[in-house]
């Protein structure tokens, strides 16, 4: 029989852990509310930049009509040799599987564009790590988004040397996704696009984790270079929850009151813009307006990955932190029926040897 | 016809403004507009520059770096990258960069890209300009 004091200490001892998951839990559930609200506060401005790039769409001439090659480099389709893929993880763990699920989706893309050559800026910590350990990084980095200290971006990008293998680590973006702001994003789409118009490279992906609501949720690796259709996603791959994992999140939402909804009264009011039915006087040609818009659009994409995933990342912990609430609690439970067990042993035997000590005087 | 439009400035971090203005100066691509109740629709780019506006008597001031308006004769919408009230720019940071790129500009170098850093300049004046209007 177990001994009741070494029983005794060890619930304790998870009586402890469970007041820090506890804790834990709660810090995420805060973080995740607002990050949560940062997301929302984002769709707007998107979903009116995108209006507006689809009212100038069917109004400017954006193909060639000779050769029915666009005319805006970032919509012109190449034939892939070079590949950028940005791939957001989490900087911190005890998140559960969110950035492990996110460097496996990674790893699946990889061997699909085998034979190419990819460069990857990794963004969180936990990226960073695990593709540090399997791929070389290159001669020459970009600055990275976490010493960007003001948002005039105004150096020139050093030139890129010999590649250092066939997939090569070009940026890590470490400690920026507690707190960063448009600027990051737009930072990254304006060497991303430089490298584009370059011809660097031929077509950038990002895999992030996408979030809608607590309980809609998916892992994607979306392609925003070239721009196949301005206003629809391109996903490349997606996994979404698993009816476990959404079953949790919900739980977990539920037990620190997050709300699930992902529509807000702003997003219906910003479906209308530039959208209604009236001849516009356009100050430019609709054609320089395209122009200057479109990189833009890049921007923003990033800037949503950047704010979802964190979002996601914020829900994953939460999840995580409940369920270990949970298994302490179970736990607990069975200590102290094994501990009451014992001690109730302990008597019945001491009762015993009393009654027969006293039977055999 | 109403004396007042609505006018709603939006970032990608938030809704910056979102009230009855009665007159509303925006910095166009091809120069400033004054844009009063009851203007005819129109669609621009903003440059970098100052927005000026009146909600009941007061006038209010903000700084954007670039930007796109949509004007209809009961609503302005405008979407900036970025909109800052004279209270929430940093004076120090908006000197700092204004140097940097002064010292870019005049430092001869070739590797200077001139755009990018006349840009970096006229946000950072811009900034200070509205800064003062505190």
């Amino acid at each position: 029989m177990a001994n009741i004091l070494d029983i005794r200490r060890r619930i304790r001892s998870v009586v402890n852990t469970r007041q820090i998951t506890k804790a834990m839990k709660v810090v995420s559930a805060a973080k995740l509310r607002r990050a949560q609200e940062r997301t929302m506060a984002a769709r707007p401005y998107a979903t009116m930049l995108t209006n507006v790039l689809k009212s100038l769409v069917k109004r400017a001439e954006i193909y060639d009509p000779e050769t029915g090659q666009p005319k805006h480099p970032l919509l012109a389709l190449r034939e892939e040799h070079n590949i950028l893929l940005i791939i957001v993880t989490g900087d911190k763990g005890l998140a559960g599987a969110f950035s492990a699920n996110v460097t496996k989706a990674a790893s699946r893309f990889l061997q699909s564009k085998a034979g190419k050559n990819i460069d990857i800026e990794a963004i969180g910590r936990k990226g960073r790590d695990f593709l540090r350990r399997r791929y070389p990084a290159a001669a020459m980095q970009t600055r990275s988004l976490a010493d960007l200290e003001s948002e005039d971006s105004d150096e020139t990008r050093p030139e890129q040397g010999a590649r250092a293998g066939s997939i090569q680590i070009t940026g890590e973006h470490v400690g920026i996704l507690g707190k960063f702001d448009f600027s990051q994003a737009r930072a990254l789409a304006e060497s991303v696009i430089e490298r584009y118009d370059n011809q660097e490279i031929d077509s950038v992906y990002v895999v992030f984790n996408e979030f809608k609501s607590v309980i809609a949720q998916r892992l994607i690796v979306e392609q925003i270079l070239p721009i196949e259709n301005v206003g629809e996603q391109s996903v490349r791959q997606s996994q979404d929850m698993t009816e476990d994992e959404r079953k949790k999140a919900k739980e977990a939402a539920i037990s620190s009151g997050i709300g699930m909804r992902s529509e807000s009264p702003a997003d219906q009011v910003a479906e209308k813009f530039a959208t209604a039915d009236v001849d516009y006087i356009y100050e430019q040609s609709p054609e320089e307006l395209f122009r200057s818009l479109l990189p833009k659009y890049v921007g923003i994409q990033i800037f949503r990955a950047l704010l979802e995933s964190a979002a996601a990342e914020h829900a994953a912990r939460m999840t995580a932190m409940e369920s270990a609430t949970s298994n302490a609690t179970d736990m607990i439970d069975s200590l102290t029926l094994v501990m009451n067990r014992a001690r109730q042993a302990k008597i019945t035997k001491e009762i015993i040897e009393i009654v027969s000590g006293a039977a055999a005087m | 016809m109403p004396d007042t439009f609505q006018l709603e400035i939006v970032t990608p971090e938030k809704k910056v403004v979102d009230t009855a203005a009665a007159e509303v100066q925006i910095p166009g691509k091809n120069g400033y507009l004054g844009i009063l109740p009851g203007h005819a629709p129109l669609i621009t780019e903003l440059s970098v520059g100052e927005i000026k506006y009146r909600d009941g008597g007061e006038e209010q001031w903000l700084a954007v770096a670039w930007g796109f308006a949509e004007v209809l004769p009961d609503k302005v919408t405008i979407l900036a990258e970025t909109a800052e009230r004279p209270n929430e720019i940093d004076v120090e940071r908006a000197r700092k960069s204004k140097q940097r790129a002064e010292q870019r500009l005049t430092s001869g170098d070739t590797n200077v890209d001139v755009e990018r850093s006349l840009n970096a300049l006229h946000k950072a004046e811009t900034r200070l300009e509205v800064a003062e209007n505190k």
